[in-house]
């Protein structure tokens, strides 16, 4: 997939606008953010205190480690891959920082060893999958029981998060003007999504990885560095994965192995819900964040409801999922 | 000799009987059963019967995995099969009696039926890939059951219902037994008769076999319907066993059980080819190892660490790159491996 920014000659404004069409790419992002204008409409008509933009902003507190883990699962889905294993690698992360912690650690070397180990999960699968040639979804999978079973290996129980650095960092507050505030992991997810919209969009490294989704044979034959990219993304996903996992441990100040079962399937719906093509080639980060805001305000909208049980969240995001995945089918297809 | 590690089976069977051997050297009683009030007591028994429900999600995983696609909604299915059946019978007038244990099976098999339509319909009509049309119903499947559950631990106290996963006939465990059915069943239809082949066939290339004058859609279809079934009546084994249905642990990672079940038995993720008996030894490996970790004295949660080693160890062996470096050290004479 390339973009083709055809400058042609330069017409009028008034001309530009009336021949205004969105460009294909963005369509699917549009929509998912007209869901979420939509259902923050309904929520703002329906609850009072819906439509503060703290309540937006919360979206954001609740859901940064959840953000910087669609960032990487993006990179993955993008070249046409999948992982399984984000959920876990958040598991163990928690619990490498609640260890090691435990154990006296500066928080620097906690957050370092907490890093590395992610980012080298992350390029093992990725070899795994290129060299190896073995299926994503296997490779993955493999992945996310190799890590909930170095949790359990390191402690069954849940272990507390007592260092004076991670509470302080958990327990901070970023003013904004207007008197409303976010956390420091917000700012932490804003700057990893910045980082990865660069490198996706702006980079060599970003163009190639559309060109594996497209056609891995193609970019082979393009002489594009396909084994490069194809570890590169694995690697960007365990990162992002110990990352989120320390924002995770932050935010729960806890280590624990039963942290965030099933996280994946909310990264991957959250990729899905913003528009990218589990095909690979095609999709924005940006729909991602939105994806990421979507799911979040489902769970605002039933915590604000308070009659609906929680289920519903799982009910509504499985629903979501199907009517983008739907949505995506006849769109290709009509391509095709 | 030589012929025999050629055949598939050789090294999942003589895995399983490596890892049968370590129980028996750390435990000596490991292979001893022992007729008790007309029952089979023993390791072996309790691997048998815990592995059913494994076992008959990994049969319906098999021939879906030989269309080429997966299904991952298994769990969730199960879940639901459970809850349906005990919100019934508990909300039923007479919840100790037979016959209201016969009507909430059918309705929680036909339920799950329905759902495995559901799975088939995306797949085959739709041409949704399979990972993201079942992943649909693994998201919102949990949800489903807690909402059948009102999110309760619904318990039942019924003598046959628990025959189901907890009962023994003949001295066997119901639960193996249904499970052999099941896999005696599905062998013989997909052996004796073509099917076996045009599952086989649409797993290499649904358009040549649709050309071909196969049914592809009918046939993907039809085993994520089979699928789903198998995963309902793992999902009655296992609300029986406890007698209560838990929507958010039952049948949990049953899926990956599974799926890691067909991979030891040497069906191929790439479909196209599958091995019933493969998947048998895979579910009862699995099963084996599942016990053996808390006899020799590892917490019984590390298992996850010896299936991803396993997932691993497989997945590298069945790999090109990994096969050609073999091919070339030992230039024999190319025998090719038929399909068991």
């Amino acid at each position: 997939m390339t973009t083709s920014t055809s400058v042609t000659v330069s017409p009028t404004f008034l001309d530009r606008v009336r021949g205004y069409s969105p460009p294909r790419r963005y369509l699917p992002v549009a929509a998912t953010v007209a869901l979420l204008i939509g259902m923050f409409g309904a929520g703002s008509l329906r609850y009072q205190g819906f439509a503060d933009p703290q309540v937006v902003l919360n979206l954001f507190v609740d859901n940064a480690f959840l953000l910087v883990l669609g960032v990487g699962m993006t990179f993955v889905i993008l070249t046409g891959g999948i992982d399984l294993s984000v959920g876990s690698v958040v598991a163990l992360s928690t619990m490498i920082a609640a260890s090691t912690l435990q154990a006296g650690w500066p928080a620097i070397a906690t957050i370092i060893a907490v890093l590395v180990s992610g980012t080298l999960l992350g390029t093992l699968m990725g070899l795994v999958i290129h060299y190896f040639e073995v299926q994503p979804f296997i490779a993955s999978l493999a992945v996310m029981f190799l890590a909930r079973g170095l949790c359990y290996l390191i402690s069954v129980e849940s272990i507390p998060i007592r260092e004076a650095g991670f509470t302080a960092f958990a327990q901070g507050s970023v003013p904004l003007p207007g008197g409303y505030h976010v956390t420091p992991s917000v700012v932490v997810a804003v700057v990893v999504f910045a980082i990865g919209a660069w490198v996706l969009h702006m980079t060599r490294f970003g163009r190639t990885v559309y060109a594996v989704g497209g056609s891995e044979s193609s970019a082979h034959l393009m002489g594009l560095r396909v084994a490069l990219v194809k570890v590169g993304v694995y690697t960007i996903s365990g990162l992002c994965s110990a990352l989120a996992g320390l924002l995770f441990a932050a935010y729960t100040l806890s280590g624990y192995s039963l942290h965030a079962v099933g996280m994946e399937l909310d990264a991957i719906a959250a990729v899905v819900i913003g528009g990218t093509l589990l095909t690979g080639g095609r999709g924005l980060l940006l729909g991602t964040m939105f994806g990421v805001l979507l799911l979040g305000t489902i769970q605002t909208f039933i915590s604000f409801d308070g009659t609906l049980s929680s289920w519903w969240t799982k009910i509504s995001i499985g629903t979501l999922l199907l009517i983008f995945v739907v949505i995506q089918r006849l769109l290709t297809r009509r391509q095709n | 000799m030589r012929e025999l590690v050629r055949r598939p089976l050789f090294w999942s069977t003589l895995a399983l009987l490596l890892l049968i051997a370590l129980n028996t050297a750390v435990t000596p009683s490991f292979l001893s059963v022992r007729l008790q009030d007309g029952h089979l007591y023993g390791s072996l028994i309790d691997i048998l019967r815990n592995g059913a429900p494994v076992l008959l999600v990994a049969l319906g995983m098999t021939l879906v995995i030989a269309t080429r696609g997966i299904d991952l909604s298994v769990g969730a299915v199960a879940a639901i099969a459970g809850a349906v059946a005990c919100v019934y019978i508990a909300g039923s007038d007479r919840p100790a009696a037979t016959s209201t244990v016969v009507s909430a099976v059918a309705l929680a098999v036909g339920v799950c039926i329905l759902l495995g339509l559901w799975n088939g319909f995306l797949v085959s009509v739709f041409g949704i890939q399979p990972i993201i049309a079942t992943l649909v119903l693994m998201t919102a499947g949990r949800g489903l059951a807690m909402l059948i559950t009102d999110g309760q631990i619904t318990t039942v106290v019924n003598p046959a219902f628990k025959v189901l996963g907890a009962g023994f006939v003949a001295t066997l465990p119901v639960a193996i037994l249904i499970a052999l059915a099941v896999f005696a069943v599905t062998a013989v239809l997909a052996r004796r008769t073509a099917l076996g082949m045009l599952i086989e066939s649409v797993g290499i290339n649904p358009e040549a076999s649709r050309l071909a004058g196969v049914r592809a859609r009918t046939i993907t279809w039809t085993v994520y319907v089979f699928c789903a079934f198998c995963a309902g009546v793992a999902g009655l084994m296992i609300a029986s066993n406890t007698s209560a249905a838990d929507a958010n642990n039952a049948g949990l990672w049953i899926e990956l059980d599974a799926i890691l079940a067909v991979v030891i038995g040497g069906t191929s993720l790439a479909g196209g080819k599958f091995s019933l008996l493969g998947t048998l030894v895979g579910a009862m490996f699995i099963q084996t190892l599942a016990t053996t970790i808390p006899t020799i004295g590892i917490p019984a949660e590390a298992n996850y660490l010896f299936k991803a080693v396993v997932v691993i160890a497989v997945c590298l062996l069945q790999s090109p790159r990994v096969r050609a470096a073999f091919r070339s050290r030992r230039p024999v004479s190319t025998v090719k491996a038929g399909a068991a």
